[in-house]
């Protein structure tokens, strides 16, 4: 019963994978716009000799950590107060309060952003009505990263909810009997056993932020080009598929690390 | 237990996170009401004119029934092969089952563009022209995870000896089925498709590779966003879509209520966006 769907699945989704591997080493003929069968290491070259790229593959990574570690640091107070204070009644509204943005539409939630951050927007007329200087965040790597750690948010904190969930009252009873203070039982308890949640939610931020470029398009600006901008350009306007494809292996490479330390923490049970 | 500063201020912070995910969705409903062309807040005035616009709109209508269908033919193609590997993974122990079950969550492990670039070269390497069913073959690599997540969890929660007792009373393969198979997985399918089709419908990034020159209802928009056009138009839809994207979640999460699984489900899912 595996055999149809893997196979399709393996087909379709698993060709594409080397698909594209190979054809980052291909070339495209200047004059027709053909792809050329030749192999080579010319679009590899052109994209770690160009400091332009470079930025642009730093920006990325860069930005992306820097959304999971927020997106973290928003969550876990969240998720602990779901899993352990909070009664089962309002423990539910927070579930859906969290469940129905994550799942509302992706696009919309990065242009709301748009709409806050101008400069005729809901932040500043609240910083005036407060009597205080008006930000300039639109369409810059600030704007990209707020917006990033706004719509990825949900997707940390159900992972770190399910694995604080899961605790064992009794460990932390056990850690109380034996002497330890509550800033004790939390670290050396319930931190370490919250860890593959937060792994898992980070999979989740780190690969969403990586691989995206309608974000860095819309509230970003021409400055905070993304790698899959480039590759969105090199699709469409360039159609130069094999450059796209080789600037695509590197979060490919990159996620391919970090999956591989994420399963090492038994990430993927939180999952 | 924490001392009572401690759940204060846990308190305090998780009402901060709340307001942060929520004054912007409570933004783009008062946006859609907003009376004037131009985006600033506040708003001088409600008005329902533009739901009429975009409804009469021919290309909004062209781009809604192309995201309908794909969204539609997405969720069946997940409905049937999600649930056959999920058949296939919980009855069956054999080597590199956890390989399996790796695999389907890869499109939605996996950066966006990375996917919608692989889809795109493979096309192009087999010299397929993108269509509506390129579009269908992209989105149906991700949503099967869905269907398989939910499924594969409520066949774990149900012990294998009620289709042995069906069996051994008498019952065919296909009365086990209906009488005893479908009672325990249908919900489990229900949820499952209506995640799949709610990630159908809103998915954008992978959908550009896989589209061409056609406009889903998302790309229809993110072009309009991207160019500063018709911005009232986007509003309305914005607030449609929210409303559109939610009912099948609020659904889904009720029939899956007893098992909890919709949040494993959802947040492996989610991912693809």
């Amino acid at each position: 019963m595996l055999g149809p769907p893997l196979l399709a699945f393996a087909i379709v989704y698993l060709a594409s994978l080397v698909a594209l591997f190979i054809s980052s080493f291909w070339a495209v003929d200047p004059f027709t716009t053909e792809i050329v069968r030749h192999w080579n290491l010319d679009n590899y070259r052109t994209i770690f000799q160009s400091s332009a790229y470079r930025t642009i593959a730093l920006r990325t990574i860069g930005i992306a950590a820097a959304v999971t570690l927020t997106d973290a640091v928003l969550a876990f107070p969240f998720a602990y107060f779901m899993a352990r204070i909070a009664r089962p009644r309002s423990r539910a509204v927070l579930f859906v309060l969290v469940l129905l943005p994550l799942w509302s539409s992706y696009l919309v939630r990065v242009y709301i952003w748009r709409l806050i951050l101008n400069e005729n927007g809901v932040l500043n007329w609240t910083l005036r009505k407060l009597g205080l200087p008006a930000a300039h965040l639109a369409y810059s790597n600030w704007a990209v990263w707020l917006t990033f750690s706004y719509v990825w948010l949900p997707f940390m904190i159900l992972p770190v909810y399910g694995a604080l969930e899961r605790i064992p009252e009794s460990l932390v009873e056990a850690s109380r009997d034996l002497g330890a203070k509550s800033f004790q039982t939390f670290r050396r308890v319930v931190l370490p056993l919250a860890l593959p949640g937060v792994v898992a939610g980070s999979i989740f931020t780190f690969a969403l932020t990586l691989g995206d470029y309608v974000t860095p398009m819309l509230a970003g600006g021409s400055s905070s080009q993304f790698i899959g901008n480039v590759v969105y350009g090199s699709v469409g306007i360039a159609n130069n598929v094999p450059f796209a494809a080789a600037f695509a292996a590197i979060p490919l490479a990159v996620m391919a690390v970090y999956l591989l330390i994420a399963r090492r923490m038994g990430a993927f049970e939180a999952m | 237990m924490e001392s009572r500063a401690a759940r204060i201020a846990l308190g305090g912070w998780t009402l901060l996170v709340v307001l942060f995910l929520w004054i912007p969705l409570a933004l783009i409903i008062v946006y859609a009401f907003n009376k004037a062309n131009v985006q600033s807040w506040p708003i001088p005035g409600f008005t329902t004119h533009w739901f009429g616009v975009a409804w009469h709109s021919q290309e909004v209508r062209q781009a809604l029934w192309l995201s309908v269908r794909a969204a539609l033919t997405t969720t069946a193609a997940a409905l049937v092969l999600g649930s056959m590997a999920a058949f296939a993974i919980a009855r069956f122990k054999f080597f590199g089952r956890e390989a399996v079950s790796f695999l389907f969550v890869l499109p939605i492990a996996l950066p966006g563009i990375v996917t919608g670039m692989s889809l795109n070269s493979f096309f192009v390497f087999n010299h397929i022209n993108l269509s509506f069913w390129t579009i269908v073959i992209g989105h149906s690599t991700f949503c099967i995870v869905l269907v398989y997540n939910n499924v594969i969890a409520r066949l774990r929660r149900s012990s294998p000896s009620l289709i042995e007792a069906s069996q051994d009373l008498g019952a065919d393969g296909w009365q086990t089925f209906r009488f005893v198979i479908w009672p325990v997985l249908s919900t489990a399918l229900v949820a499952g498709g209506l995640l799949a089709f709610a990630l159908s419908f809103d998915e954008v990034v992978v959908t550009y590779f896989t589209a061409g020159a056609q406009n889903t209802l998302p790309l229809l928009i993110f072009g309009y966003i991207r160019l500063g056009q018709q911005l009232p138009i986007v509003n309305a839809i914005a607030f449609a879509m929210i409303v559109l994207t939610v009912i099948p979640v609020v659904l889904a999460q009720r029939l899956m209520r007893d098992t909890g699984v919709l949040r494993r489900g959802g947040t492996a899912a989610l991912t693809a966006k």
